[in-house]
């Protein structure tokens, strides 16, 4: 078989990534929209195509804390949730990081209860932003199976060993027919080797794991986890560079899109961008001087790039698919305010929250958006945010 | 009983897999039961603790007590994390990348662990007939945190949670029959013990970490902290509430239960209460409750027997 170019539902691709990545176990419990990736692997397991054990769990918690387990004895350990599963796995997730157990997740981005929405917005992954995971955003199908094949490889580097969540936006993504490029398995394996984790639990060779740490030790480990992660940074790009080099598509973590001049720039994280490039290129026929930023990697967040990637313009649009209830800006926006602060050059910065709950944005919405943006940063506005889009 | 301990040496491993300077209280009945428990499963074994006494006491960073590989992660997901070991051995195993050998997965999980936040994830392990074996260190509320009750906290007792005052007894409720739970769920194997049994003990940890699919083990634990009782007298409250019908030593195997010892008569539930402050404060009447229900209990566990 060779690179084939298929017609395929995103979460489907998602399994056959995993199936691809050869995984030894696959903890999950069902969530709508990530129940499409799992059924396909349990599928893929029970008709014999995957050699792996499916565990299906009672509850997100139990999914998780089972990945801790199998990715402890050494498994490549793999799993998918959304919205109110990623928050009842909250503090397990710490666990994966901070004991460093390479377990990657899909997380189909879910707006969070209540009211109950099983559609798209970025609240769960900001309540999870601060537990010491690899994030990585996907734009598009693509994007997504191509970093999910990466994580495995990002996640067990001996200089990494910490977990890896890709996020890819519920039903946008998760429910989309897409054209993807699926390598044959032989390339994968190449770029993938087999797994293998220095200290797994072994009767051979005992050890202890998960001791607890009087306060005379605690920061020290925090330092060191703190310190992996930022360098995580380095594989990260390495990774990338050379799944590029096998397969032609090469990632980075801020992408531009017609920046070149650009005065205005917007920037979106996830499945949003490709509709905001169209609302740019309608600006752009306008003589408009405006340009799209991407985030793609969200943690380690990329300092350096995103300084790089603003510094030019007078104004920068930062549209969020979460709130912070009470706060300055959306999140993005806050993280991205305080990485410029500093700077002697840098663009004004102008927060808006939108596309909440699975509410849509459209090429004129994004229009809208710059528009007012750019009108802020002329007369000001009396919110420290706006939100978008909210019927009166 | 003299000439007896001359032997004893001779019948049980000097090796302790629980290593001693650990940091629990002097005459701990958990520390007693994870050492007897620990000589019993050999090394061939990988233990998932849950945060409680037992963990906090043998793992301090830098040190450990754990001669075998350990692993402890939160407080109420052990019966998950020990599915995933157990599958993740068993893939890899037959993937071939790692070699062939027999390694029991075995949980280790205080009271509260198992039968209050943890019982979700242990109902799903015991369901999915995962090949591990679940020993719960069962003393009776919540000690790691300072004696709050639990679903095991007996009838009667004087928690920090639930005081006995003025307006109250303490604990208000029946200890829940955690050993029941898990035999409701159709698994090969349940039993329990009481380090102050200590061959009976290792006899059915053994047993329970031989027997293919999922084993329960419920260990009574004597807490001198928790139960305000002397240090010295552990052993004595052990055999008391084993004696007094309280906490009767059974086998179910496969269904078919068994009485591991039998008591021609059970001593009143007095002998055992008075030796532990937290029941200090009952009234006769209701340790006359607490008899008729003990009495109660014991039938219906000798209607399972015969
Ligand atoms: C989610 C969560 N809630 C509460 C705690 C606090 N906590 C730690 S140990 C413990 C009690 C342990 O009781 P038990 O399981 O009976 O074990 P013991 O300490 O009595 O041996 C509690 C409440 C915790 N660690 N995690
Ligand atoms: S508080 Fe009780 S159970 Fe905990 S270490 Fe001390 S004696 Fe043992
Ligand atoms: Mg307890």
């Amino acid at each position: 078989m060779t690179t084939q170019r298929i017609g395929i539902e995103v979460s489907r691709a998602i399994a056959i990534a995993a199936k691809l990545a050869n995984v030894d176990v696959v903890s999950a419990y069902p969530i709508t929209p990530q129940t499409h990736i799992v059924e396909d692997i349990a599928e893929l397991v029970a008709d014999g195509e995957l050699d792996a054990a499916y565990i299906p769990v009672e509850s997100e918690h139990s999914a998780m804390s089972a990945c801790l387990g199998a990715s402890a004895v050494g498994a490549r350990t793999f799993t998918a949730t959304a919205g109110q599963g990623l928050e009842l796995m909250h503090e397990v997730l710490y666990i994966a990081s901070s004991m460093r157990l390479p377990v990657v997740m899909t997380v189909a981005n879910r707006a969070l209860s209540a009211p109950l929405s099983i559609w798209c917005d970025h609240s769960d992954v900001m309540a999870v932003r601060d537990t010491g995971w690899i994030q990585i955003f996907a734009a598009n199908g693509q994007e997504t199976f191509d970093n999910v094949l990466c994580a495995f490889r990002i996640a067990e580097d001996q200089r990494v060993l910490l977990p890896v969540m890709i996020h890819l936006d519920g039903f946008y993504l998760t429910h989309m027919v897409e054209p993807i490029y699926v390598p044959e398995q032989s390339k994968v394996d190449k770029f993938l080797p087999p797994y293998e984790y220095p200290l797994p639990l072994d009767p051979n060779k005992p050890i202890t794991m998960g001791a607890f740490a009087p306060p005379n030790i605690y920061t020290e480990t925090k330092k060191a986890q703190q310190a992996n992660l930022t360098a995580a940074k380095e594989v990260i790009l390495q990774c990338w560079r050379e799944f590029g080099n096998f397969f032609g598509r090469y990632y980075s973590p801020v992408e531009g899109y017609r920046c070149e001049k650009a005065k205005v720039l917007l920037l979106v994280m996830g499945s949003l961008s490709e509709t905001a490039m169209s609302a740019i290129d309608t600006l752009r026929d306008e003589g408009k001087e405006v340009g799209l930023i991407k985030l793609r990697l969200w943690r380690p967040f990329p300092f350096d790039e995103i300084r790089r990637a603003v510094r030019d313009a007078e104004v920068l649009i930062i549209l969020d698919r979460a709130l912070s209830f009470g706060g300055p800006a959306g999140p993005v926006c806050s993280e991205i305010r305080s990485a410029l602060y500093n700077e002697d050059k840098k663009p004004k910065v102008i927060s808006f929250v939108g596309g909440l709950g699975g509410r849509d944005i459209s090429p004129d919405g994004f229009k809208e958006i710059i528009n007012r943006g750019i009108e802020i940063s002329q007369t000001g506005s009396e919110q420290e945010f706006e939100m978008f889009g909210v019927r009166e | 009983m003299e000439k007896y301990a001359v032997f004893v040496p001779k019948l049980v491993t000097k090796r302790e897999n629980f290593a001693p300077g650990h940091r629990a209280c002097t005459g701990c009945g958990e520390a007693l039961a994870v050492r007897l428990a620990c000589k019993a499963l050999g090394q061939n074994v990988i233990i998932v603790s849950a945060t409680g006494c037992m963990e906090i006491v043998s793992s301090p960073l830098p040190y450990t007590s754990w001669r075998v590989p350990w692993i402890h992660t939160l407080f109420e997901n052990t019966g998950a994390v020990a599915s995933g070991i157990e599958a993740g051995l068993k893939v890899i195993v037959r993937k071939g990348k790692r070699p062939a050998k027999e390694v029991k997965v075995v949980v280790m999980a205080g009271d509260g662990g198992t039968s209050d936040i943890g019982l979700q994830a242990l109902s799903g392990a015991l369901e999915r007939g995962h090949d591990f074996l679940y020993v719960c260190l069962d003393n009776e509320a919540y000690m790691n945190t300072g004696i709050q009750r639990s679903s095991a906290t007996p009838f009667g007792a004087s928690t920090t949670t639930a005081p006995a005052g003025k307006m109250s007894i303490g604990q208000v409720t029946w200890k829940k029959n955690m050993p029941a739970i898990a035999a409701a769920h159709d698994i090969p194997y349940v039993a329990t013990a009481c380090p102050s049994y200590p061959f009976d003990l290792m006899a059915k940890v053994a047993k329970g970490a031989a027997i293919h699919g999922p084993a329960y083990v419920h260990i009574l634990s004597v807490c001198p902290v928790g139960w305000r009782s002397a240090p010295d007298l552990t052993i004595r409250i052990g055999r008391l509430a084993v004696e007094t019908g309280i906490f009767p030593l059974y086998e179910m195997e496969n269904g078919k239960y068994k009485l591991s010892i039998d008591l021609p008569q059970l001593r009143p539930v007095q002998d055992y209460l008075k030796l532990q402050g937290r029941f200090r404060h009952l009234s006769e009447e209701t340790i006359k409750e607490i008899q008729y229900r003990v009495n109660k209990e014991y039938a219906k566990l000798m209607e399972k027997v015969a």
